[in-house]
């Protein structure tokens, strides 16, 4: 168990590596640099400048000083917002960003699973067809339509009525603010995960076990929760490591749509207008982000799966 | 000797998108207490089918009509509560692949012990027991070690005996046991009819062995009934079938099976494919691959019917008539 | 008359090499059919078949339609510079954006830009993904360990930021972004053929080509190539709204198609703006993707079914 724990660990942390290595040369690479405006800065100015982001220094200097500085928890001075570093930045939006995402993938798991557990158990009844077809447009709707949309309906469109939410701002996380938003960030993880547990609680359904456990004369429910639901989750399980991935990316979605200050606008507004260090600060904790997840992913996996703690 | 189980004019059909399929035809069969009814045929013969009705464990797309008696009670007509009363209770079923046969996030001991707790409603302490009692009925050595294990940590033998000693928990009326060996080692395959042959001796239960093996019905069955094509073709007492078989295809299985009492040059096998479920051919089912095949064969389906033997076979073909 | 029987059950028992022969051909014809047996399928799905219909209709007007269109996607009508109704005597048969420009024309501007990034960045992911699982699968041993291990760690990456990266370091380029979109989208494409290779590899029908022998450039022809061929088609179906769905959604950040060029993530985008005036704008784009993105995971859905040996 904890052999293939460290395992993992350790395939974790090359990972991260290389992802930070890339994102610094690739950023430093750039033709032209973060401070070229529409009308050039006089040669003095621009050497202060670069002078005081330490661009003056050597390639491989720098890159050793930003790796120093990242263990210590410190990404750079922003090149945009001039009088902020990239951590306080990331500290602002980050808080604003993993509620949200926690929020939606919290109501994605309350709703997806119940919903693609009563497809599977209803398998090709009406209400099945109903509740994947709705799953199918979840998937195939963007959130970036999804969102106009529902800003139209309930910002606009019933605006005069009591189902009015707001559709701008975070208002320091008033709970009405936080709706729209959290819903639309969650709409294509309900259907994923619904169709997910649906496949899979359909295959759990007919495998051998279960059918064992039938014929011991378990009530139905008692086969389902006790025999095919735990194996049936291992999908769904493997999916919230990607599912990261999709949080992150539809953050920066929802969050330029419902204007919202968190890192996914931030991370936006940074490649808008070449704020190296905060694209590169971002990028470096989504990645870790994704990789600490999946690293949770496969420890549930191993509280799931017995076979997989002796591997 | 009254039957416990008795099966009655039992046919199974499943609906595919190519259109229905009868997997089981109008089968008779009854089994009394003590007994072991041995059931032959290839796979797709409808063996095991008949049995899954019986337990009510039909995929979603199967159908059953007939009866299926248990000690009276109808067990086709009885709804999923009132059958789960009965499974695992009176009835229990030993499956082909240990293997696969058990749930993988459970400990072995919680697996057996939800059995009894289930049907007789003792505690999670007397249900952990009486399943450690089982294990030692059934031989697994360091029993109370094994309780707490995941059937992967388990060998093949291992788990079979897991399977046996959960069909046994509620000492059942009638034991199912489909392929018991099929999926094991031929030295775990011998430990596995031991137990079974002990099972049988003590408990006094009705034991139906579904097997493609004829060995192993040779050992352990008192009765055997022969499927083809989902109809039973013959069906006589096991010394009498092993020694003297009516029906053409119980002649050309036992004769490719391989016999260490009679000295044979090479084996024979049974011309032929097992016939296609969804185009049967018209009369007697066998007849493509009968080498006794005659007109009336080809038109008209033969019933089983008692010969003067006490044996039951559905033939036209007379052997005494055809030597004259 | 038993005898005549008996010994013509016995000469059918030995019949295994004209049986062999015979079962060849059936697998001939099997093999023969199967893409008939596909298409057959594919026909009696309503949603596929419509869907791919419909794809055609779209793909079709989008590239043809603007010829007919009397203003172009970038002409600012000067005599509206406003978000207009639809009016006919003006040529705006879905008005004009808030600059006044041509609605339909810039609709089906974006039109070819999905459709286009569609098929060249998928492109590039087929080629890419192709190649690298093809060779896993066939090489093997080290070399296959390499690129798996390779293909899993860029799994473990956001490669979303990776993309913006790039269109940040490079400028808004066109056609870095189709490179961009194809070179993320080959992964699940590498896997998915590397698997098929190997299971193919060690199926016994290649194996038993091989021992008659047959070449190797006949098997890869003849049994590996027709039997990776369904797998891939389905999964570029899949791929290709993916590819589609991403071009949007740069688009909509302002990462992708750059003014006065546009796509229907940017119309959404410029609609979002204009919604409250005029929803048209807004949903108009929104409607013509989400169609767009409907229809193709039908289709895939569709040969998928149609396809896969496993739900037969």
């Amino acid at each position: 168990m904890w052999a293939y724990f460290t395992r993992r660990l350790f395939i974790a942390i090359p990972t991260l590596w290389v992802v930070i290595t890339v994102a610094f040369f690739l950023m430093r690479l750039a033709p032209g640099g973060p401070f070229d405006q529409e009308a050039p800065l006089p040669p003095e100015i621009m050497a202060n400048l670069k002078a005081a982001y330490g661009l003056d220094q050597p390639l491989w200097w720098q890159y050793v000083n930003y790796l120093g500085n990242l263990l210590q928890g410190d990404f750079g001075p922003s090149f945009k917002y001039k009088d902020f570093s990239v951590t306080e930045l990331i500290g602002q939006g980050f808080p604003v960003s993993i509620q949200n995402g926690a929020a939606a993938l919290f109501l994605a798991v309350l709703v997806g699973i119940p919903l693609g557990a009563m497809a599977a158990l209803k398998q090709n009844s009406g209400a099945d067809h109903a509740a994947m077809t709705v799953a199918m447009t979840g998937i195939v709707i963007p959130n970036f339509v999804v969102g106009p949309l529902l800003a139209l309906i309930f910002g606009i469109w019933l605006r005069e009525t009591m189902f009015a939410l707001p559709v701008a701002g975070w208002n320091n996380g008033a709970l009405p603010n936080r709706i729209l938003p959290v819903i639309c960030l969650a709409l294509p993880f309900i259907a994923y995960i619904a169709r997910i547990t649906r496949a899979s609680l359909i295959e759990t359904l007919r495998t051998n076990y279960v059918r064992t456990a039938r014929a011991k004369g378990l009530p139905f429910r008692m086969v389902v929760l006790r025999h095919a639901f735990k194996s049936a989750m291992i999908p769904v399980v493997t999916y919230l490591g990607p599912a990261t991935v999709f949080l992150l990316t539809g953050s920066m979605v929802i969050e330029t749509i419902f204007g919202l200050p968190g890192i996914g606008r931030y991370f936006v507004q940074g490649a808008l207008n070449r704020d190296y260090t905060l694209v590169m600060g971002v990028t470096i904790l989504a990645a870790s982000l994704v990789i600490l997840l999946n690293l949770f992913v496969d420890l549930a996996y191993a509280w799931l799966d017995p076979k997989v703690r002796y591997e | 000797m009254t039957s416990v189980l008795e099966i009655e004019n039992l046919s199974v059909s499943f609906t595919t998108p190519d259109g229905d399929v009868e997997a089981v035809t109008d089968v008779s069969l009854s089994v009394g207490a003590g007994e072991c009814l041995g059931l032959v045929g290839e796979s797709g013969s409808g063996k095991s089918q008949t049995f899954m009705a019986a337990m009510g464990l039909l995929a979603e797309n199967g159908t059953a009509s007939g009866h299926i008696r248990l000690d009276g009670i109808d067990l086709l007509s009885a709804d999923e509560k009132k059958l789960n009363t009965v499974r695992g209770d009176r009835i229990a079923m030993i499956f082909q692949d240990p293997m696969t046969s058990l749930t993988p996030h459970m400990k072995v001991g919680r697996q057996l012990a939800e059995v009894i707790i289930e049907h007789q409603g003792v505690d999670k302490e007397t249900g952990r027991r009486r399943a450690l009692d089982m294990l030692d009925r059934v031989h697994i050595p360091e029993a109370e070690r094994r309780l707490d294990m995941y059937p992967h940590e388990l060998s093949g033998g291992l788990r079979q005996r897991v399977m046996i000693a959960m069909a046994l928990m509620c000492e059942p009326e009638v034991i199912i046991a489909d392929e018991p060996t099929t999926a094991l080692d031929v030295t775990v395959q011998a430990q596995i009819l031991d137990l079974l042959m002990e099972v049988k001796v003590n408990l006094g239960a009705a034991i139906v062995l579904i097997t493609h093996d004829l060995g192993v019905i040779a050992g352990l069955a008192d009765r055997v009934a022969v499927m083809y094509a989902g109809r039973i073709v013959e069906q006589g007492s096991v010394a009498d079938t092993f020694a003297s078989p009516v029906h053409p295809y119980t002649q050309g299985l036992l004769a490719c099976t391989p016999r260490l009492d009679v000295e044979t040059e090479a084996l024979e096998t049974i011309s032929g494919q097992p016939p296609n479920l969804q185009s049967l051919p018209t009369g007697c089912s066998f007849h493509p691959r009968c080498p006794h095949v005659f007109e009336r064969c080809q038109a008209e389906r033969p019933l089983l019917e008692r010969t003067p033997s006490g044996q039951s076979k559905a033939c036209f073909f007379n052997a005494a008539e055809a030597a004259e | 008359m038993s005898d005549a029987h008996m010994s013509e059950g016995r000469s059918g028992a030995n019949l295994s090499v004209p049986n062999a022969d015979a079962l060849d051909k059936a697998a001939d014809v099997e093999g023969r059919s199967l893409w008939q047996d596909a298409f057959r399928r594919l026909q009696t799905n309503r949603a596929a078949m419509v869907s791919a219909i419909v794809l055609i209709v779209m793909a079709f007007v989008c590239f043809v339609g603007p010829v007919l269109v009397p203003w172009s996607y970038e002409e600012i009508d000067w005599d509206i510079l406003e978000a207009a109704p639809p009016n006919f005597d003006t040529g705006h048969y879905l008005g004009t954006d808030s600059l006044g420009r041509d609605l339909l024309a810039r609709i089906l501007q974006g039109g070819q830009v999905s459709f286009l990034v569609g098929i060249l960045a998928t492109s590039v992911a087929l080629v890419v993904g192709v190649t690298v699982g093809a060779t896993a699968g066939f090489m093997g041993g080290r070399v296959d360990q390499i690129l798996m291990r390779f293909v899993d760690v860029m799994y473990a990456v956001p490669l979303m930021f990776f993309i913006i990266i790039l269109m940040v370091v490079f400028g808004r380029n066109f056609y870095l972004m189709f490179l961009a979109i194809g070179f993320v989208e080959w992964l699940t494409m590498s896997r998915i053929v590397r698997g098929q290779t190997l299971t193919l590899k060690n199926k016994e029908f290649i194996e038993a080509a091989r021992a008659s022998g047959g070449s190797t450039a006949g098997i890869i022809a003849r049994h590996i190539i027709p039997n990776v061929l369904g797998v891939v088609i389905v999964y570029v179906t899949l791929t290709i709204p993916q590819v589609i769905l991403l071009e949007s959604f740069l688009s909509f950040l302002g990462l992708g198609v750059q003014p006065p060029m546009t796509s229907w993530g940017a119309l959404i985008a410029e609609g979002a703006q204009e919604m409250e005036i005029t929803p048209r704008t807004l949903i108009l784009p929104a409607v013509c993707l989400s169609t767009t993105l409907f229809c193709f995971n039908f289709l895939g859905d569709g040969l998928r079914d149609a396809l896969d040996p496993k739900d037969r």
